[in-house]
């Protein structure tokens, strides 16, 4: 197969874009893919900091590393989870690549570790608060990221959320019929309230299998190993039913997520917008003062239950 | 052909030479949740693996 666009090997097809393409010409293609998410839900501009969710997985990194090449501010922050073995592994490799590739360029890496807040692990704590360790693990990182972006005066933060995620999360949310997680969906989410980072996923035109192979052909060495504590996760069910829909008819994926965020923005006019609604059902935590629905943030009282099991 | 796999890690020997695409349903695996990587390059659905070479079947699906 020859790439489309010169006459190199393509290493890469693209079924759903009808198109092949070699290492270079995938690079510059999905790299412009990312520019063109930017700009199209104005997530930030050259000037804006920016801070990116690091896990030491390929979406994360490579996001991190495209947002450098196309001369963004960008620093990372990794919360180190304390997940025996995978965790001291997926932060060597955050480590590596900061060292290698980040520093050089004048971008800063923060390492958060949930042992030295908390006094456990994230698996110990699950346990402790008798919490799925996969929902504990989601609000300890949606609480340390928004708080080290929001008190460190970050303009946006960004997450490697892909295609792939979101069109899994749309299936999830569409079947259980979870209308008010339908709105949280977009891929550029305001800071909609005192206390909150803007949030972006400029990934969100692309591909696991497309990110993979960015990675491999710019040589960024992550973490290829699943977290084993996904191991059975509904998410990877529903990106599998996607993926077998996806073999039979190229461009599923895309249309599933895009058709609806089209829906959404048709809809933008009439629907009350998510900082409306936000301004008017969120408070300051009485505990951290990040906002929340409740008088103490699912964070907070989390903790608050890890200590009185502790006791 | 050696053929290197993940989650779980294991290693199984296929008879070449082969297409990639008829590894893919020999193993009858999804070609879209998977790289198949020869040495450090990436390889597309229509070259043929030789029966001496060793490739890796790399899964992209992450998270939970």
């Amino acid at each position: 197969m020859r790439c489309r666009k010169c006459p190199k090997r393509a290493v890469l097809g693209l079924p759903r874009h009808n198109t092949a393409f070699c290492g270079d010409c995938l690079t510059e293609f999905l790299r412009t893919q990312v520019q063109r998410a930017i700009k199209a839900q104005q997530m930030f501009s050259p000037e804006d900091r920016i801070l990116v969710a690091v896990s030491g997985g390929k979406d994360s990194l490579t996001l991190w590393e495209i947002l450098l090449k196309l001369g963004y501010r960008v620093d990372a922050l990794y919360v180190d989870l304390g997940i025996p073995g995978y965790s001291s592994r997926s932060k060597e490799k955050v480590e590596q690549f900061a060292k290698l590739v980040a520093e050089p360029c004048g971008s800063q890496l923060t390492i958060h570790t949930v042992e030295e807040d908390a006094g456990a692990g994230i698996k110990e704590l699950a346990n402790l608060i008798k919490r799925p360790t996969c929902s504990a693990c989601g609000t300890i990182k949606r609480y340390q990221f928004n708080r080290v972006a929001w008190q460190n005066h970050y303009d946006v933060m960004a997450t490697g959320h892909n295609l792939d995620d979101e069109a899994a999360r749309l299936l999830g949310n569409v079947l259980q019929w979870q209308e008010e997680y339908l709105q949280k969906q977009s891929p550029s989410l305001p800071a909609s309230v005192e206390g909150f980072a803007k949030k972006v996923k400029p990934l969100y035109r692309m591909t696991e299998r497309e990110i993979a192979a960015y990675a491999v052909v710019n040589r960024i060495d992550y973490l290829v190993e699943e977290c084993p504590m996904a191991k059975g996760a509904k998410m990877l069910v529903y990106k599998d039913a996607l993926n077998r829909l996806e073999a039979e008819s190229p461009g599923t994926k895309q249309r599933f997520y895009w058709g609806f965020l089209d829906r959404q923005e048709k809809s933008s006019s009439v629907a009350p917008s998510m900082s409306e609604i936000d301004q008017t059902t969120l408070q300051p935590c009485i505990v951290c003062r990040q906002p929340t629905t409740a008088v103490t943030c699912s964070f907070c009282r989390m903790m608050a239950r890890a200590k009185t099991a502790v006791k | 052909m050696k053929v290197h796999l993940s989650h779980p890690t294991r290693d199984v020997v296929i008879q070449g030479p082969k297409r990639v695409a008829d590894i893919f349903k020999e193993l009858n695996l999804i070609p879209e949740a998977f790289l198949i990587i020869r040495g450090q390059d990436l390889m597309t659905e229509d070259e043929t693996v030789a029966d001496g070479d060793s490739i890796e079947i790399r899964p992209v699906i992450s998270g939970g």
